[in-house]
């Protein structure tokens, strides 16, 4: 039963030698053999992974096992971002995110699926077949990180790490009940994972409780030198705010009237009463809609994302263009098109000046709140093949999170309601001011000590 | 062919690449010296590869130099820039697109003095070199290799208006540039191996035109300043022949082959380009201030124009003559060595700089020592006038102050007369011809 233990309670066993860990990397290596066939939530397992967790075991992650989603460079483990284009590739360097899990103690035991490229919000645009939801495998996990988030979900790894465009971790951690936190833009190094939308992708831990994210994120955090765009502010220790209490401190409810949120409506007012009853001042605002966000998310990131999937033209590594599929080649067009002279005025420059007004509108919003909520999706997680008929299917279950996702804000997502008939989850995502994600991994805590939704801590 | 072009006036423009020479590539740690690389794809990593994941870090030396560069060349900065993605599908290519600078270079609004008139320069910006080709044959099969190592290699684009009136202002033109290059000592401006590359955007106008012309050809890929001024020399030609008959020459670009000094179409540009610029969010954008652009200001060396200005007012020195002895810094610092010891000698520098020039001496650029250049040239140098008389006193002074040396001499020690001379010529107090000395002496003992 040790694949079932948090990040936090393991280090603590480990720690106090009331367990071993050859023993936790037993029970997660069954719980892959029993279940990874079914699920597909690992591509690759790290055959070196034995030999690693050796040389791990002092340090502060002590060589516990880790799922990291399969579009971050580890040197000598094939790295295929789900497409055959890159099916055969194993790089010879190793992105800043591993880097620094394994310079922590963390073992990567396996790399996990995404949509191909992490275009997609529910794994079904995976070249290698899509994942199942652990909760109910009638249902997706979401995505993109839905690997991750399955993996945590389904106890195959201790923690993990996925990486956000707009709502790639949160989104599937609402599906999955997991937690997912998304940093700051530039708080978490993008240096070797495979490019999707450069100014907004954002690595950040997919993790049983808040404090076991908290804890993966003081790993990640901080300037790179090989990333210009990380930032040089100085990283907290982002387990320092778990365990306060929340008492006063403002929080802003947005996007409850919108249309398609009636049926989780009702769960996620419950929740907010929890934060209310927890003392926190709890009230309805209103934001830009984020509907502008889909537009103004869909215009940049196809943009990006034709300009970053050029370099796959087979010549240097890999296979050639043939090999993308349908949803990358539908992107390339899309990006190509818009970013076109003639066109770039209307799409993409206008769509970084509404970004910029989004920007303003949460600045605005946080002089008045310490963090803001939402639903982190509109509903339970969908069934297998919904997304298949619905080319912007992404775009509108990550509705509510590409707002900040496009502004760079960072969020979290807390498991807030689980329907007990489908046993699926409804997560809450909560934002903050940039750089300040001990805040929202403060109220996230306190929420989730407050309710009993987390089934790793209820156990 | 007859000059049929004198019907017109020259409307040219020129583009022109240089790499910049520092340590590293530009927005990697991997070195920068792809023409020394021992083999190809030895100086490349995952970024100038273009793996996935491969992020550029912008090398801040290499902008600082070009906004150097700006600055030496008159330009304004802007105190606001960004690098852009410019998309197009190449071999050497690595990432599918170059990062360059769109609409907001480091420097503009320049110029560049010719003797023919100010070249105005339009823009500087900074960008990454590409990879090179190589056509080959590996086991009897014709292949075509990609060498990464000039790939993401500092490449600095400088552009002018449409300034140039003919062909050897063309050529004037781009090698002030190399000299400027040099003088700051931020490029080599190797143009055989293409460190620096020559474009000129070239086309004809009826001399009381208002407006500039409908067309332009674009040669690219010139490697020297005398193909330069033969390539737009025969652009001139060729597009006035075709003006002539009624026609406007295609717009186009075309190449220069310097085997039969012709230029010759390569691809025309009826369809326009589209790169899909856009800001790369990659490289966040840069701000500068006015007091860091101010300081780079500061640490400009003394610059190939004012040196040739200050050698005109301090030594009469010709600025023809000049310019041929100010090809590097290295190459000034030595020629103002050797104004100083020829002013002690009290020689004429003007007619020194003439002299290394036009190869009177023999003297190698910035090897021989400035004192033996001297010696030589005052050996060979003539002669300010004496009066026969004063000269004759002198002559008779030495000989009553030296008696022993005058009776060794007349005994048949006749190599004294150098002695003797060097005696005069201290009492003189200026350079004469030393063969008048010799006269007198020889008169006189």
């Amino acid at each position: 039963m040790l694949h079932t233990l948090t990040l936090a309670q393991a280090l603590e066993k480990l720690k106090r030698k009331e367990i071993s860990l050859g023993d936790i990397w037993a029970d997660v290596q069954s719980s892959i053999d029993q279940q990874n066939t079914k699920l597909n939530a690992y591509l690759t397992l790290n055959t070196a992974a034995e030999n690693e967790r050796q040389a791990a075991a002092q340090l502060p992650l002590a060589g516990v096992p880790i799922a990291v989603k399969d579009n971050f460079a580890t040197k000598g483990l094939r790295t295929t971002a789900s497409s055959t284009v890159l099916d055969t590739f194993v790089p010879e360097f190793e992105s800043t995110v591993t880097a620094r899990l394994k310079a922590a103690g963390g073992v990567i035991v396996g790399k996990t699926n995404l949509d191909a490229w992490a275009h997609g919000s529910s794994t079904e645009t995976s070249q290698y077949g899509r994942t199942l939801n652990p909760r109910n495998t009638d249902y997706l996990p979401g995505g993109s990180s839905g690997g991750s988030a399955a993996a945590v979900a389904a106890n195959m790894c201790i923690a993990a790490i996925g990486s956000e465009t707009a709502g790639s971790i949160r989104q599937p951690s609402a599906w999955c009940g997991t937690v997912g936190l998304k940093p700051t833009y530039g708080r978490v190094s993008r240096f070797g994972a495979v490019a999707m939308a450069s100014s907004t992708d954002s690595p950040g831990p997919i993790a049983k409780t808040v404090e076991d994210a908290a804890i993966v994120l003081n790993h990640l955090a901080g300037h790179d030198d090989r990333d210009g765009t990380t930032s040089a502010q100085p990283v907290p220790d982002f387990t320092q705010t778990l365990g306060k209490e929340i008492k006063g401190l403002k929080v802003g409810v947005l996007y409850l009237d919108l249309p398609g949120l009636e049926a989780s409506r009702p769960h996620f007012e419950a929740a907010m009463k929890v934060l209310s009853d927890l003392g926190a001042e709890v009230e309805s605002v209103t934001a830009m809609d984020p509907r502008l966000a889909i537009s103004v998310y869909t215009i940049v990131q196809r943009g990006e994302v034709s300009s970053n999937l050029a370099r796959y033209d087979g010549i240097r590594y890999a296979n050639d263009r043939s090999f993308f599929g349908d949803e990358a080649k539908r992107r390339i067009m899309l990006g190509t098109y818009t970013l076109s002279k003639g066109y770039a005025d209307q799409y993409y420059n206008l769509a970084q000046k509404v970004r910029t007004l989004f920007m303003q509108d949460f600045e605005q919003l946080f002089a008045k709140y310490d963090v803001l909520v939402s639903l982190s999706s509109p509903g339970f997680a969908k069934k297998i093949g919904a997304s298949e008929d619905s080319a912007m299917f992404g775009e509108l279950e990550d509705m509510l999170l590409e707002p900040s996702s496009i502004t760079g804000l960072p969020g979290i997502n807390v498991p807030c309601y689980r329907d007990a008939k489908t046993n699926l989850f409804l997560g809450m995502n909560i934002m903050a001011p940039m750089w300040q994600e001990a805040k929202m991994i403060q109220v996230a805590d306190a929420f989730e000590r407050a309710t009993t939704w987390n089934t790793w801590r209820s156990a | 062919m007859t000059d049929t072009s004198s019907n017109y006036q020259l409307i040219c423009g020129m583009e022109v690449h240089a790499e910049l020479k520092t340590a590293s590539k530009m927005f990697c740690a991997c070195q920068n010296d792809p023409f020394h690389a021992p083999e190809p794809n030895c100086h490349t990593c995952p970024v100038c590869l273009g793996m996935p994941g491969g992020l550029p870090v912008a090398n801040k030396k290499a902008i600082e130099w070009t906004i150097k560069l700006g600055l030496a060349l008159n330009c304004e900065i802007n105190l606001f820039s960004k690098f852009d993605r410019k998309h197009y599908f190449y071999p050497d290519l690595a990432k599918g697109y170059q990062i360059s600078q769109y609409d907001i270079p480091f420097c503009f609004n320049g110029y560049i003095e010719t003797s023919q008139g100010k070249v105005r320069i339009r823009r500087i910006h900074l960008e990454e070199d590409t990879g090179k080709l190589l056509h080959t044959t590996v086991n009897g099969e014709k292949v075509s290799l990609v060498d990464f190592n000039r790939c993401g290699v500092p490449l600095i684009e400088i552009v002018t208006e449409p300034d140039i009136h003919s062909p050897a202002q063309a050529r004037e033109y781009g090698k002030k540039l190399r000299s400027i290059l040099r003088y700051l000592d931020i490029a080599d401006c190797d143009m055989e191996q293409g460190g620096m590359r020559l474009e000129a955007n070239i086309s004809l106008a009826k001399p009381d035109a208002k407006e500039l012309p409908a067309y332009k050809v674009e040669v690219k890929n010139i490697n020297s300043f005398r193909f330069l001024e033969q390539a737009v020399n025969f652009e001139m030609q060729r597009q006035a022949l075709v003006l002539m008959d009624g026609q406007t020459p295609a717009q186009e670009t075309r190449g220069w082959n310097s085997h039969d000094n012709v230029t010759f179409p390569q691809r025309t540009k009826e369809d326009a380009e589209d790169y899909r610029y856009f800001p790369d969010p990659d490289l966040p954008p840069m701000r500068f201030t006015s007091a860091w652009v101010a300081e780079l200001k500061n640490q400009l060396p003394a610059l190939p124009e004012t040196v040739v200005a200050k050698w005109q007012k301090t030594y009469a020195v010709e600025p023809r003559f000049a310019e041929l002895l100010i090809e590097s810094p290295a190459q000034t610092a030595w020629a103002e060595s050797v104004w100083t010891a020829a002013v002690d000698a009290k020689l004429d520098v003007s007619k020194l700089a003439a002299a290394i020039v036009n190869k009177k001496l023999k003297v190698e650029l910035g090897v021989t020592a400035p004192a033996e250049v001297v010696a030589t040239f005052a050996a060979t140098t003539s002669v300010e006038i004496i009066d026969e008389a004063e000269l004759t006193s002198l002559v008779s002074e030495v000989i009553a102050e030296f008696p022993a040396e005058v009776t060794s001499y007349r005994s048949g020690k006749v190599t004294l007369l150098n002695f003797f001379v060097g005696q005069v010529m201290r009492k003189l107090g200026k350079k004469i011809d030393v063969q008048l000395i010799r006269s007198a002496l020889e008169r006189q003992l």
